[in-house]
C-alpha cells in the first residue's frame, strides 16, 4: 500500500507518517502551500509557513520517505479565503478549516493522491474510521479534548474509503511521546491555533485589509429598534458577543442578530440568544443514507452535542430539545450518535 | 536514477575535485598575507584568474571572483547602477533569472528607474525595443544569453549594438550561466561589459562564480571589507572554489564540441520518442542543445514530477520556489503562456554525464509515467 501523508509540519501529521512507515506502508509526504501574501511572501504563523514546510521536510527525511510541496494557493484562495471573506461581509461566522477540508484536502488532494499512484490519503486529524457492515464509519478521536471529527463531518463514503487518520486512536500525550521516541524535530512543537492565512494577527485586521469597505460604521439597536450605540463595522461583531460593544445599558447585553443589508447590529439580554430552531443547509450524510430524526447536534468546534430532532424537506432545520445559546450562521453543525459522526450541515 | 536536470546543477567532474583537494589540506593559505603559505595561495588564485581570462579572451584583472551566479548578477546590476554614488536606471528582460529581476526591483525601491523589456512567444528580446528603453540615465541593461528554463538563445551582440547606439555609456550585462557549457563565450565578440558565470552549471563546484567586468567600468561593491578583488569584492578568497571553477571552465571549454554533438543526439532521441505526448515550446533552432522544454498537454507538471521521481527520472518544472512548491513560471508568463499551459511544462536538461541511450531511457520513463493519466 502506498500512502500520501498530508504533513503540515506539526507533530500530529509527523506521527501519522511515522506510524504508517512502521506499519509497512510506502509513504509519500506532501505539504500543501495554501497561501501567500500579495508579494508572494509566505505567512509567518499558522500551518503553512516556510518554517513549517522545513519541519515537515526534515521529518520526511528522518523517516526516509520522499517529500514534496504542492502549490494549492489557487484552490485555497478560491475555495476557502474568498468564501471566508464573503461570509464575514454578509454577517456570518464561517469555519475556514471545514471549508479547507471540504474543498481542498478531501476533494482535490484525494483526486491528486490517485495521480500520485497512492492508495490512501493520510492526515493527522484526531478522528477514527471503521469499516463494518459494508460501510465506513467516522468516529470521534480517542482523545476527547483533541477530537476533530467535527471538522470532518462533511466526509462521504467515497472519501472515507480513501482516507486514514492514524493518530485518532491516540491521545495527544502519546502522540508527542512517539515523536520524541523517534527523535522527530516536531515532538515538542506547540499547537497552531491561528487561522493559517491570517497568521498571528487579528482575523478582523485581515478582513479589513482584504475588503476595506467593511470598515463601515452602523447603528447598534436594542430589541425595540432604538439606536443605543454605534459599531465600527459588522466584521467586528459576532453573534453572542458581549464585550467591546461600548454600549452602557446597566445589565449585560449580547449581540443577538446581525443585519448586513442595513449594516445594523441588534443586542439583547442573554435569553434573546436562546434558540431551539436552527435552520441549516448543505446537509451531508456520512453513510449516504437518510439521516435519523433524532441526533446529537454539535454546533461549535469545541461545544457539547445537544439532543435534537432533524427536519429535512423544504426548510431543513434542527429543533433542539432545550434552548441553545449563540448559534452562529455560517458555522458547521455536526450530527452524532454517541461517538459516531452521522453527517453535517451549515447553519443558515 | 537518471539525472536530466543539468540546468539546475551538474555533478562535478572528477578532475575538478582533484584540482581542488590540495586547497582543502596542505595549500590552505589565505591569499592575503606576506608569508610563504599565503603567497602560494595567492599564486594559485592569480594563476586561476589568468586561465579564466584566457578562456573568456579577456584580461585577468577583468575577472572578479564571486560567491556564485546570484552574486555575480547582483554585483553587475547594483554595482553598475550605484557606481559613483549615482542612481542609474536599469533595463532588464522580462524572462531574466530572479537574481536579475529582484536586483532591478531592489534598485527601483531605492530610486533607480527600472524598465522591463518584454519577450516574444519564444522568449526573445527585440533589440529595437531595448533601444527605445535606453536613455541618458540608463546605467545597465541586462539580457541573458541562454534562458535557464526554456533554453532560448538570445543574440546578445545585437542587443549590445542597440544599447550602444542609444547610449554608448550604458553597460550591457549578460547572464551567461546556462550558456557557457554549450556556447563558446568570447567577451569581445559579444561586446558585453559585464558577464556572469557560475561553476556548478558545467561540472564545477557550487558557491563560486565570476563576473567579467570590462576594463574601465567602475562598479560599486556589494561586499565591503578587506578590499580583495581590487576592492570590487571583499572577503577572504575561496581559493579552493576558484581553482575548481577555473578547472571546470577549461574542461568544459575543451569538451564543448563533444558535448554539443552527444547532448544534441540524446535530446533528439528523447524528443522523437515522446513526440506523441510532449511538444517543444521553443523551436529547436532558437534553443540551446542541452535544454528540452516541453509541454505535456493535460497533465500538471506537479503531478508528473512525482510520478517521474518514483520511476527514477530527475527532471524539473523549471521554477521551484524556496519551499519547493512549483509555481507558475514568470518566464512562461512573459512569453504569453497561460497559467494552465505553464503548469504543464517540463524541463529536461542534458549534461556532461549524459551517455548514449539516456534520451531513449528517459523517454520510456516519461511515456510510462503519463500512461493511464489521460
Amino acid at each position: 500500500m502506498r500512502a500520501l501523508v498530508a504533513m503540515s509540519g506539526g507533530v500530529d501529521s509527523s506521527v501519522a507518517a511515522a506510524l504508517l512507515v512502521r506499519d509497512g506502508y510506502d509513504v509519500v509526504g506532501v505539504t500543501l502551500k495554501l497561501w501567500q501574501g500579495p508579494n508572494g511572501e509566505a505567512p509567518t504563523a499558522g500551518c503553512c509557513t516556510v518554517s513549517d514546510s522545513e519541519d515537515a521536510r526534515r521529518v520526511a527525511a528522518q523517516l526516509d520517505v520522499p517529500y514534496y510541496v504542492l502549490d494549492y494557493t489557487d484552490d485555497f484562495s478560491d475555495g476557502v479565503v474568498d468564501r471566508f471573506l464573503a461570509d464575514y461581509v454578509s454577517g456570518r461566522t464561517p469555519n475556514p478549516c471545514v471549508e479547507c477540508n471540504r474543498t481542498v484536502k478531501f476533494d482535490r488532494l484525494v483526486d491528486q493522491m490517485q495521480d500520485f499512484e497512492c492508495d490512501v490519503l493520510v492526515t493527522g486529524h484526531y478522528a477514527r474510521t471503521e469499516h463494518s457492515g459494508g460501510k465506513w464509519r467516522l468516529l470521534r478521536g480517542v482523545d476527547r479534548d483533541k477530537d476533530q471529527s467535527y471538522v470532518l463531518s462533511m466526509l462521504s463514503q467515497s472519501q472515507l474509503e480513501k482516507v486514514r487518520f492514524p493518530v485518532g486512536g491516540l491521545d495527544k500525550a502519546e502522540t508527542r511521546q512517539i515523536a520524541a521516541g523517534l527523535g522527530l524535530r516536531t515532538a515538542h512543537k506547540p499547537e497552531s491555533q491561528d487561522i493559517c492565512f491570517v497568521g498571528s494577527g487579528d482575523y478582523r485586521d485581515f478582513i479589513r485589509s482584504q475588503v476595506p469597505e467593511v470598515e463601515q460604521p452602523g447603528p447598534i439597536v436594542d430589541e425595540e429598534g432604538s439606536v443605543v450605540g454605534e459599531h465600527r463595522g459588522i466584521v467586528d461583531v459576532t453573534i453572542g458577543q458581549r464585550r467591546g460593544l461600548n454600549v452602557a445599558v446597566g445589565e449585560p447585553r449580547y449581540v443577538t442578530d446581525i443585519h448586513p443589508e442595513s449594516n445594523t447590529v441588534v443586542i439583547g439580554r442573554r435569553d434573546r440568544l436562546a434558540r431551539t430552531r436552527m435552520p441549516i443547509r448543505d446537509v451531508t450524510s456520512v453513510s449516504g443514507d437518510r439521516l435519523p430524526e433524532r441526533v446529537q447536534a454539535q454546533y461549535r468546534a469545541h461545544g457539547d452535542p445537544a439532543p435534537a430532532t432533524l427536519y429535512m424537506g423544504d426548510s431543513p432545520h434542527v429543533e433542539f430539545d432545550r434552548p441553545q445559546y449563540a448559534i452562529a450562521p455560517g458555522q458547521t453543525v455536526a450530527f452524532y450518535d454517541g461517538d459516531e459522526v452521522l453527517g453535517g450541515a451549515i447553519i443558515d | 536514477m537518471l539525472y536530466l536536470d543539468h540546468a539546475a546543477t551538474t555533478p562535478m567532474r572528477p578532475q575538478v575535485w582533484e584540482a581542488m583537494e590540495p586547497f582543502a589540506s596542505e595549500r590552505f593559505g589565505n591569499s592575503s598575507g606576506s608569508h610563504e603559505v599565503s603567497r602560494r595561495a595567492k599564486n594559485a588564485l592569480e594563476e586561476a584568474r589568468e586561465r579564466a581570462a584566457a578562456v573568456l579572451r579577456c584580461r585577468p584583472n577583468e575577472i572578479v571572483f564571486t560567491g556564485g551566479g546570484t552574486e555575480s548578477d547582483n554585483l553587475a546590476l547594483k554595482g553598475a547602477a550605484l557606481a559613483g554614488g549615482s542612481r542609474g536606471g536599469v533595463v532588464v528582460g522580462a524572462s531574466e533569472h530572479e537574481a536579475v529581476l529582484e536586483s532591478a526591483r531592489f534598485l527601483a525601491r531605492f530610486g533607480s528607474r527600472a524598465a522591463t523589456v518584454g519577450v516574444d512567444r519564444h522568449g526573445l528580446v527585440d533589440p529595437a525595443r531595448v533601444f527605445d528603453l535606453v536613455d541618458d540615465e540608463t546605467a545597465v541593461v541586462s539580457i541573458m544569453t541562454v534562458n535557464n528554463e526554456t533554453g532560448t538563445v538570445q543574440d546578445v551582440s545585437a542587443v549590445v549594438e542597440a544599447v550602444k547606439r542609444a547610449n554608448p555609456d550604458t553597460a550591457v550585462h549578460t547572464d551567461a550561466i546556462q550558456a557557457f557549457v554549450s556556447e563558446p563565450i568570447d567577451v569581445d565578440s559579444l561586446g558585453v561589459d559585464l558577464l556572469s558565470l557560475t561553476g556548478h552549471k558545467f561540472g564545477g563546484p557550487k558557491g563560486v562564480g565570476l563576473l567579467f567586468v570590462r576594463e574601465g567600468r567602475n562598479l560599486e561593491p556589494l561586499l565591503h571589507g578587506g578590499g580583495q578583488e581590487l576592492g570590487r569584492r571583499s572577503g577572504t578568497h575561496d581559493v579552493m572554489g576558484v581553482v575548481g571553477l577555473v578547472e571546470a571552465m577549461e574542461l568544459a571549454d575543451a569538451d564543448r564540441e563533444r558535448f554539443r554533438a552527444e547532448v544534441d543526439a540524446e535530446r533528439r532521441e528523447f524528443e522523437a520518442a515522446v513526440a506523441p505526448i510532449a511538444e517543444r515550446t521553443i523551436p529547436e533552432d532558437l534553443a540551446s542543445v542541452q535544454h528540452c522544454h516541453v509541454r505535456v498537454a493535460g497533465i500538471r507538471n506537479e503531478t508528473l514530477l512525482v510520478r517521474l521521481d518514483r520511476r527514477g527520472l530527475a527532471v524539473s518544472a523549471a521554477s521551484a520556489c524556496q519551499s519547493g512548491a512549483n509555481t507558475v513560471s514568470h518566464v512562461l508568463s512573459a512569453m504569453g503562456m497561460g497559467p494552465e499551459e505553464a503548469r504543464e511544462c517540463l524541463r529536461v536538461s542534458f549534461g556532461w554525464t549524459t551517455r548514449p541511450g539516456d534520451g531513449r531511457r528517459a523517454a520510456k520513463i516519461l511515456l510510462d509515467a503519463v500512461e493511464g493519466m489521460r
